[in-house]
């Protein structure tokens, strides 16, 4: 808790904030304090002038009681504490509370003290100086006094009493003390204000940074820890979603990337090694065969040579002579196919390279009255290709081509096209995995050719196989069942009974549950196969978008192939030739495809003809 | 040839081997002896005179490579055929660099053991003769100087048009001596380099494989051939080719190719 970004962050802000708003309302307090106590200030001073005019002609007339009665009914007011008028010499004259009539002040009073600080009394005096703010006891209300002095003037002196000589300057002074409860009142009400503005300012601050930081950096921040720990465990799938475009996003992006990268590498690792024993369990079987072999073969040919006069035996001896150079043949076709190298790749012009094709397999053609029609694309890109693999490719289903029409007369339709292919419908899923790791691939159940992949539906009461079509998006799958919309329990992997349901998704067009498998290196498929909807989604292929192909169709006017074998044929070792063929021409064919990211498909009518339909694709960079 | 003469060494962990290599090559007048290692049958070899040896490659310990590279060490003149149950084209090519003089893969038949030690015991003979007394009557045709070879037994001729030619070499033709026959493989098969190719019948009855320098695919062969074999000793180098062949992998197998007139 104490240790994430967002605490820190938010407790480093919310520190900061509180300075600043501290120090702002200080600021703020103080200069509205002053200003008030200002207008407080003449408030009173123009509250002591009008009392001193109002009694200016009762004190003209040296009307006593009058001038009594006016403070005293001044003094009556709330918030008056006291009105006094003093003598030259300090004496009270008048006073709202008589009991100080009479009363001499000394000249040290508080309220005497800024006029007679010096030895000389000063006359003229600002308001702040003749002002003073003062508590009687520490916890007491402050009380403001003011004190006016009565100046002398003509009709003073020129009154008929003649109390007053010409020549004083002061005669005397008014002090009016107000109390400052309501003031202070007022300016800690703002006070209080202003601090529980500030305390909720800061913490509406605190909660949305919260929320953005949540939203901004926490949350991208677990989903990028989550991803390196997924990483860190092995699975180079995980895929960050989206985060965005900001720094954390691009993050995600070049992670995503780089774990792809990682697995393709892996990927590529695993197959090489995989090609790599399937080498030497090749090489130490024929090794190992191949002497045993040696004894049989050099004993009986032998043997056939000096019995040549015994024509019974010479000819069993004859078999085993020739049955063990088949044997030979075929140990020496397993360590051919087990050597196909890794294509070594130049940029090409696919043209070229079927000319080059057409050319070994001319005069074969020409012999059997069979007729060829290149229908070329005209400035193909070129292709980054093996042209030795894919001049074998050519060969093998030229001559297929020709086989299959035989001896009568037969054309064979060589068409080249640059096409743009959506991946769906397209890519082929080479292997699947359920989350536990099992292959889900089935070799003996194909669809148009090629495994399928197997999967177990389970519904009320019954349970069956589903072999869904590795071509993405083409849904030719089998299912044992019929499956319902609503009726599906689980789908389940068929080695270990793991769900492979995707418990975040349902399907978007029938809302069926649908099955997530891992596509080791790509990403992950998900998909329905309800009786009525086909939709699957393949992230990985979906992101690169559509891809330019280069297709090129091999059409014969042959015999066909009979539906029952078509998804044999790209088999090894199955053959229709018996005796004359190996079995692994379209098996090569095949690999070679695989080896360059191609696909091969054929589709065929009994007695009018197979087309065999290759996409290779277009290098983008 | 003289019956006792013929010393063969066989080398090979396989018991079963060395006694049908006796049993074979015995009834042909050899004498052989047998070594289960190559550290054996090297003692052997360094301390007997032997006129040929045959010598498995996958042997345990030191294997058939190694026991060339010691035989070349000690300037050993035995010429080497070399077997193996594991026939790849590098362990052929490799063979024939570390200076064996054939390669025969196994499994054998008594008759292509047969040809092949004939082919050895001819070949050491013709070195011998030419050695140590060179005989002005003979004629030795010479091979262009553009041509290549894999081993001593056939040429190949690289054409402008990407094709390439292939035959015969002298040496070969001199070595099996008359000719009665020769199988050409049908049009458009695949011939792979370090392996057979055509088949040769000689009069005395011996057939030989002939070891193809490049793998490719054959587009044309010379009928004449079959007709009259005898072109071949006549005009080996022109006349006498076998074969055109569109190469399957020239840049990389051009490699393992030596000048003919070397």
């Amino acid at each position: 808790m104490f240790n994430k970004i967002s605490f820190k962050l938010i407790l480093t802000i919310v520190v900061v904030a509180i300075l600043v708003f501290t120090g702002y309302a200080i600021i703020t307090l103080q200069t509205q304090t002053n200003l008030v106590m200002s207008q407080v200030k003449n408030f009173v001073n123009t509250q002591s002038e009008t009392i001193k005019n109002s009694t200016k002609v009762s004190m003209l007339n040296n009307n006593r009681e009058l001038t009594h009665e006016i403070i005293r009914t001044v003094g009556q007011q709330p918030c008056i504490r006291q009105v006094r008028i003093l003598n030259k010499e300090g004496e009270v004259m008048y006073a709202a509370d008589t009991t100080e009539i009479g009363k001499v002040l000394d000249k040290k009073a508080e309220a005497c003290y800024s006029c007679h600080a010096s030895d000389q009394p000063l006359e003229k005096l600002t308001i702040s100086e003749r002002v003073r703010v003062y508590r009687k006891h520490p916890d007491s209300t402050r009380i403001m006094g003011i004190i006016n002095p009565i100046y002398n003037e003509p009709s003073c002196w020129q009154a008929d009493c003649h109390v007053h000589s010409k020549n004083q300057k002061v005669l005397g002074v008014l002090d009016l003390t107000v109390c400052l409860k309501h003031v202070d009142q007022e300016i800690a009400s703002v006070r209080q204000k202003m601090v529980v503005m500030a305390g909720l300012a800061i913490i509406l601050l605190a909660a949305i940074l919260w929320l953005l930081i949540q939203k901004f950096v926490d949350r991208p921040v677990k989903k990028l820890l989550t991803a390196t720990r997924q990483v860190a465990s092995g699975n180079l799938n995980y895929n960050i979603p989206d985060l965005g475009n900001d720094e954390l996003g691009i993050l995600a992006r070049s992670f995503n990337n780089m774990t792809r990268k990682l697995a393709e590498a892996r990927q590529q690792l695993f197959q090489s090694d995989k090609m790599a024993s399937l080498g030497r369990l090749a090489a130490g079987v024929a090794h190992e065969i191949n002497n045993p072999l040696t004894g049989i073969l050099t004993y009986a040919s032998f043997l056939l040579k000096r019995t040549k006069n015994q024509p019974e035996i010479h000819n069993d001896l004859q078999v085993i002579v020739r049955e063990t150079m088949r044997s030979r043949e075929i140990v020496k076709g397993l360590l051919d196919f087990a050597r196909q190298s890794i294509p070594k790749k130049i940029k090409t012009d696919i043209h070229q390279v079927i000319n080059r094709a057409l050319t070994v397999v001319e005069n074969q053609l020409t012999l059997n009255h069979i007729e060829v029609e290149k229908k070329f694309a005209p400035r193909l890109p070129e292709v980054q290709i093996d042209p030795n693999q894919m001049q074998q490719v050519f060969i093998n289903l030229i001559s297929n081509a020709q086989h299959a029409i035989g001896s009568k007369v037969g054309k064979i339709k060589i068409k080249t096209t640059l096409v743009r292919l959506s991946p769906y419908g397209k890519v082929q899923i080479k292997q699947a995995l359920c989350p536990k790791g099992h292959d889900l691939m089935d070799e003996r159940q194909r669809i148009d050719g090629l495994p399928s992949i197997k999967i177990k539906v389970q519904l009320d009461g019954q349970e069956g196989m589903v072999y869904l079509d590795p071509i993405y998006g083409r849904n030719h799958f089998r299912s044992e069942i019929s499956v319902k919309n609503d009726d599906i329990k689980d789908i389940v992997c068929p080695k270990c009974n793991i769900s492979l349901i995707d418990k975040e998704q349902t399907c978007p067009k029938c809302e069926a549950p649908v099955y997530l498998l891992e596509i080791p290196g790509k990403g992950q498929l998900q998909g329905c196969f309800t009786d009525d909807c086909q939709w699957q989604y393949w992230d990985f292929i979906e992101k690169q978008g559509p891809r330019d192909y280069i297709e090129i169709k091999v059409s014969d006017t042959g015999c066909g192939i009979p539906p029952e074998i078509i998804d044999k044929i790209f088999d090894p070792f199955f053959t229709t030739k018996g005796q004359q063929g190996t079995g692994l021409g379209l098996a090569v064919i095949w690999g070679i495809l695989e080896n360059h990211e191609g696909t091969i498909s054929v589709e065929s009518k009994l007695g009018k003809g197979t087309t065999f339909t290759i996409h290779l694709p277009v290098q983008t960079t | 040839m003289s019956k006792e003469d013929k010393h063969l060494l066989a080398i090979d962990d396989e018991q079963v081997i060395l006694d049908a290599v006796k049993r074979v090559a015995g009834s042909e007048g050899w004498q052989v002896s047998t070594a289960a290692d190559a550290h054996q049958g090297l003692d052997l070899a360094l301390k007997n005179k032997y006129d040929l040896c045959l010598c498995d490659i996958k042997l345990p310990d030191m294997d058939g490579f190694e026991f060339l590279e010691h035989l070349n060490r000690t300037n050993s003149p035995l010429p080497v055929i070399m077997t193996t149950g594991y026939a790849t084209v590098e362990n052929a090519v490799k063979s024939l660099d570390l200076g064996a003089i054939d390669y025969l893969p196994k499994p054998f038949t008594a008759d292509e053991l047969l040809s092949a030690l004939y082919r050895g015991f001819r070949y050491v003979q013709i070195q011998q003769q030419q050695q140590s007394k060179p005989d002005p009557n003979s004629l030795i045709v010479p091979c262009p100087s553009q041509y290549k070879k894999l081993g001593y037994a056939s040429w190949c001729f690289m054409d402008l048009d990407g094709s390439v030619k292939i035959g015969l070499s002298f040496l070969f033709l001199k070595i099996i001596g008359v000719i009665k026959k020769i199988n050409l493989l049908p049009m458009e098969s695949e011939i792979n380099q370090g392996f057979s190719c055509a088949e040769v019948e000689a009069k005395n009855g011996l057939v030989h494989p002939v070891v193809s320098p490049l793998s490719g695919q054959i587009i044309q062969r010379n009928e004449n051939l079959i007709e009259n074999p005898e072109i071949l000793e006549k005009d080996p180098y022109f006349e006498g080719w076998l074969y055109v062949i569109v190469p399957h992998n020239l840049n990389y197998e051009i490699n393992h190719l030596t000048f003919c007139c070397q």
